[in-house]
């Protein structure tokens, strides 16, 4: 009990730059996403292999090869040391955004992508019906559905851009993972530690699906 | 290519013995998931409340927190039971436990918090008329399970459990950190050694992505087997 305690304040701390990583990853991944989904739906081929093989890779290979190629690996390239993007690839935290942010947006982008692809055809063809214009037919009648039907999708992936983060740690950065490794790789008492910082976990889950239970409400314009 | 030749000069042999430890550990991890999803699903699926909450329990943590805690949990827990047992016999150095075992429970127990949910909503998702016929036709228990639910259950649950499958095999890269010598403990050995990380871990990447479009034309095959009839 001592431990959890003294552990407390130490992984609430952590916890900060957990939900920071979780933050920004996710709402630069929407843009990624929605950018990718939006490349899969052109009629040019080249455009259209570009966002299928990127979804393919980045969903394809696991979150760790992502980081290690990206923190690691890039910074082997002479050129990329010369260049602006060093600026990016020197810390391990950029580093692991960028590498979060991809695969998160890989994910989002297939979400979006089966999203617009199952709007029911009759409503597009009954708004194309009353005369209404290309905008507002994406953003009134489009747009709501599609963030409406990816909701349930959307929420999974947002819990699982929270556990990636943990992933965070074997850069060097330490997060609710990284904290709670030291800890226990000091006591060696894994017990106590995994409870209270896979509480803290929980709790965090917790909270993303009940926000995503209120804007699933929100968008549900049938019931109404 | 020199880097990858077989043999002593490279690393084409290690990389390939790593490949076959990642899918050895996959392999065991979700059929160890199997196991408990079994339990699980059945626990969740009962009319008793205590076992209601305890599946509900298992899927929850295991879903929710993330993998490498639940790897740590094990690989300092399990290297901390065996020590507390040992020191009861008089020895009191340090032990590791076989990093094998301690990735395959840990990634199992993950994976069978996923299978549990693709077992329960697969049963659920089959009518009832098939049980009560089944049972009206004076089939024994045991024999409309294996001939009547479980070959129905299988057609649906297929496409979940390649997904499970595909989310343990990426998992296993993650018992790395406990010194396996997995692809991506085998990379970053070979990384360390050649200086040559970029080539190593986007090796390790194209030996996933092999891997996962393997195990993706299986499955296909194997959906089209069971959908015979459908």
């Amino acid at each position: 009990m001592d431990l959890v305690i003294e552990s407390l304040p130490k992984l609430l701390n952590a916890t900060k730059l957990t939900i920071e990583l979780t933050l920004i990853s996710l709402v630069f991944g929407v843009f990624v996403g929605a950018f990718f989904a939006v490349l899969r739906t052109s009629k040019n081929k080249i455009f259209y292999y570009i966002s299928y093989y990127y979804s393919y890779i980045f969903r394809g290979t696991p979150l760790l090869v992502q980081i290690f190629i990206i923190y690691f690996g890039l910074a082997q390239v002479e050129w990329i040391r010369d260049s602006f993007l060093w600026i990016i690839l020197k810390e391990p935290y950029s580093c692991a955004i960028l590498a979060f942010t991809l695969n998160t947006g890989a994910y989002t982008s297939e979400i979006f992508r089966s999203a617009f692809e199952t709007i029911n055809k009759g409503i597009l063809e009954a708004a194309t019906g009353l005369g209404l214009n290309k905008y507002y037919l994406f953003f009134k009648i489009k747009l709501p559905i599609a963030i409406k039907q990816s909701l349930p999708a959307y929420g999974n992936e947002m819990v699982l851009m929270l556990k990636g983060t943990s992933l965070a740690s074997t850069v060097t950065l330490l997060d609710l993972t990284g904290v709670a490794k030291h800890i226990i790789s000091t006591t060696f008492r894994p017990i106590e530690v995994f409870i209270v910082a896979g509480s803290i976990y929980l709790l965090m889950a917790f909270i993303i699906h009940n926000f995503i239970k209120f804007l699933e409400r929100k968008y549900d314009y049938e019931s109404k | 290519m020199g880097l990858l030749a077989y043999g002593d000069t490279g690393w084409g042999d290690e990389l390939f013995f790593a490949t076959l430890m990642t899918i050895a550990v996959a392999l065991v991890a979700i059929l160890i998931g199997f196991l408990l999803a079994t339990i699980f699903a059945s626990f969740k699926l009962s009319k008793n409340k205590i076992l209601n909450l305890i599946g509900a329990f298992y899927t929850t943590v295991f879903r929710g927190v993330p993998e490498l805690l639940v790897i740590y949990l094990f690989f300092f827990g399990g290297s901390g039971a065996v020590m507390y047992v040992a020191k009861i016999f008089g020895y009191s150095g340090y032990i590791e436990v076989n990093a094998f075992l301690t990735g395959a429970i840990s990634i199992g127990i993950i994976s069978g918090a996923y299978s549990t949910e693709v077992f329960r909503g697969a049963i659920q998702s089959i009518q009832r008329g098939q049980f009560e016929a089944s049972e009206v036709l004076g089939l024994e228990k045991k024999i409309y399970y294996i001939k009547v639910i479980i070959p129905q259950m299988l057609r649906l649950a297929l496409p979940n459990i390649s997904n499970v499958w595909q989310i343990t095999l990426k998992d296993t890269s993650l018992i790395s950190v406990t010194g396996l010598v997995e692809i991506m403990r085998q990379s970053y050995i070979a990384a360390g050694s050649t200086r040559d990380p970029l080539f190593f871990y986007s090796f390790a990447a194209v030996l996933y992505l092999l891997l996962t479009f393997l195990s993706m034309k299986l499955f296909n095959r194997l959906e089209k087997k069971f959908s015979k009839g459908f």
